[in-house]
């Protein structure tokens, strides 16, 4: 690790970056993926072709489409755990790699990937002990996070005395333990029941609003996406691609109530036909949206 | 979550909820009686029916010698069994860090480097299939027939192969999710390695580690068989059997029972103390 990495803002959430309001937080052009097939005769798989996507600080923007679209491939290049075959991926104005070496990035998977070797607080810390910051300093940003998600009371459990929802909260402190410019989220309620879910959407709604980072979310759940997002990504299979992007133009500060909104259900249908479309009458889909101009 | 072994980062355990303050306490002492209560029925059961039956029998003192015939000449020749047995333990400790040690350094560097792998793996496993005991008259040739040293070896080798095959497959254990997040933290692959990799391979280790602990002690008193001093316990038993005189090795077996299941339970204390989040993981991968 060079020094330059330990010195990476920690502690505190990061300073907005001067050109925040000039430099997207992500800029995604012309991404291209293509899986080579790993057994003689099969085929390579395009898993996302010509992605053109901006995301600028502040929003939430989530990532819909069927399985095998690609969504997951989308995050997974942005965050830099997976390579892109064509295009580039930018994040903060630099490329993804950098910006992960730069722990530009916090991580939610559908799996809490909690080390059950720890106590809730020490999984916190983890990203704060690979930075090297002190034990005082960690134990006080991670009282802090787990705070901020209301598992104060459990900093000394072990995760797996902790129900499924609980777990991903940790598991959501943990990615905002670094003070990260961008949460990347990878269906982290896809394994809770309905009703934890739901809570779990105003949870994270009001950590949103309260830390003002970047989210990107990806989820096969129409009302999950719509109640979340100021954006909805739509995206359609083979190759993966966007196929639509629509504006949620939901009041701001969202709670129960917002679920009952009549425009809610509208952009819920929208999203819904989008997603229909998106798959087409036939395999190759024809009428197609195309995303292009649609992030301004 | 990927994990197909149960072990790693915590998949959504939600068997294990509980409510908020809810403290977690241990068994409390009379819990425990009544958890090792059936355990002790059967043991004490076992040896009175083992009793008479001997008695009701007439069973012959070198097919069957009673339980109370056993206690009798263990008290007996309690200090020449003694020291056989503190020889005895001395190969079976020898031969067990020596074979531990040496199966926790070379998984390491199998599961390190895929070359190594893919060439060493096969070989390992084939080689942990065997019966390796059938060495030992090899072995007394090799490391001197009445030494310590080529008991440790038989002992050595014995555990060398699980704890290797173990070791690599715990470090090998951690999911795909729990080494991403690393990645994303940009973390090293020294940083990897300690805080992932090696927690994860931690209750594999001591699955083989409570093998190796009843491996090493058959190693030690096999090799004895084929040529030791006449205090071990291998020549022991060796020894009086011939001479019909069964009480006496039965009491050399009882140190060599006793010298296993200490061991064993050594090791699962260990376990506790070092890994307590798997120590209910009896069902371990083997």
């Amino acid at each position: 690790m060079t020094d330059a990495a330990i010195s990476a803002p920690a502690a505190t959430p990061a300073p907005a970056a001067v050109s925040a309001t000039t430099v997207p937080v992500v800029q995604l052009t012309g991404v291209s993926k293509v899986f080579q097939p790993t057994s003689q005769g099969a085929r390579p798989v395009e898993a996302l072709k010509g992605i053109d996507l901006t995301v600028r600080r502040g929003e939430f923007v989530s990532l819909i489409g069927p399985s095998g679209c690609g969504k997951s491939t989308l995050l997974r290049a942005i965050g830099d755990l997976t390579s892109v075959t064509e295009g580039s991926v930018a994040v903060n104005g630099k490329p993804a790699a950098q910006a992960r070496r730069d722990r530009d990035y916090g991580m939610v998977f559908q799996a809490p990937v909690l080390f059950e070797w720890r106590s809730v607080q020490e999984n916190v810390e983890l990203p704060l002990e690979i930075i090297g910051r002190p034990p005082h300093e960690r134990a006080v940003r991670a009282r802090e996070m787990l705070d901020l998600v209301e598992l104060g009371e459990f900093m000394s459990h072990r995760p797996w005395q902790l129900s499924g929802g609980m777990q991903q909260r940790v598991a959501i402190a943990r990615a905002l333990a670094l003070g990260p410019d961008i949460l990347l989220m990878d269906e982290p309620f896809g394994a809770l029941d309905e009703m934890t879910r739901e809570r779990m959407n105003l949870e994270l709604l009001r950590i949103w609003e309260r830390t003002g980072t970047t989210v990107i979310f990806v989820t096969h759940s129409i009302p999950e996406a719509v109640f979340l997002s100021t954006r909805v990504v739509v995206m359609s299979a083979r190759p993966g691609r966007i196929t639509d992007v629509v504006d949620v133009d939901l009041p701001h500060s969202r709670d129960v109530e917002t679920r009952e909104l009549e425009r809610y259900f509208e952009l819920v249908t929208r999203v819904r036909e989008s997603l229909r479309r998106g798959e087409g009458p036939s395999s190759g889909g024809t009428a197609r949206v195309r995303a292009e101009g649609l992030s301004a | 979550m990927t994990a197909a072994a149960p072990s790693g980062a915590s998949a959504a355990s939600a068997a294990g909820t509980v409510a908020a303050g809810a403290v977690l306490r241990g068994p409390t002492f009379g819990e425990r009686v009544r958890e090792w209560l059936p355990a002790a029925v059967l043991f004490v059961g076992a040896l009175a029916a083992w009793e008479v039956i001997v008695r009701v029998f007439q069973i012959k003192q070198f097919i069957l010698p009673s339980p109370v015939a056993i206690a009798t000449a263990w008290w007996t020749y309690l200090p020449e069994l003694s020291s056989a047995a503190a020889y005895t333990l001395v190969e079976v400790v020898g031969g067990l860090l020596i074979g531990v040690t040496a199966g926790i350094l070379a998984g390491a560097v199998t599961a390190r480097y895929a070359a190594v792998r893919e060439a060493a793996l096969p070989f390992a496993v084939a080689a942990n299939s065997i019966p390796i005991v059938a060495f030992a008259p090899i072995f007394n040739i090799w490391f001197g027939l009445d030494t310590q040293v080529s008991k440790m070896m038989i002992a050595a080798v014995l555990c060398f192969f699980p704890v290797m095959i173990n070791t690599v497959r715990g470090l090998l254990s951690a999911p795909a999710p729990a080494l991403e997040l690393m990645r994303s933290y940009a973390a090293s692959d020294r940083e990897t390695f300690l805080r992932v990799r090696v927690p994860s391979a931690v209750p594999y280790v001591f699955t083989a580690l409570r093998v190796s602990a009843t491996l090493a002690t058959i190693g030690a008193v096999i090799g004895e068989y084929f040529g030791a001093p006449k205090v071990s316990l291998g020549q022991y038993i060796v020894t009086y059997s011939s001479y019909l005189n069964f009480e006496r090795s039965w009491g050399a077996i009882v140190f060599a029972a006793a010298m296993g299941i200490g061991l064993y339970v050594l090791v699962v204390l260990v376990e506790r103390l070092v890994a307590p989040w798997a120590a209910d993981r009896s069902g371990a991968p083997a």
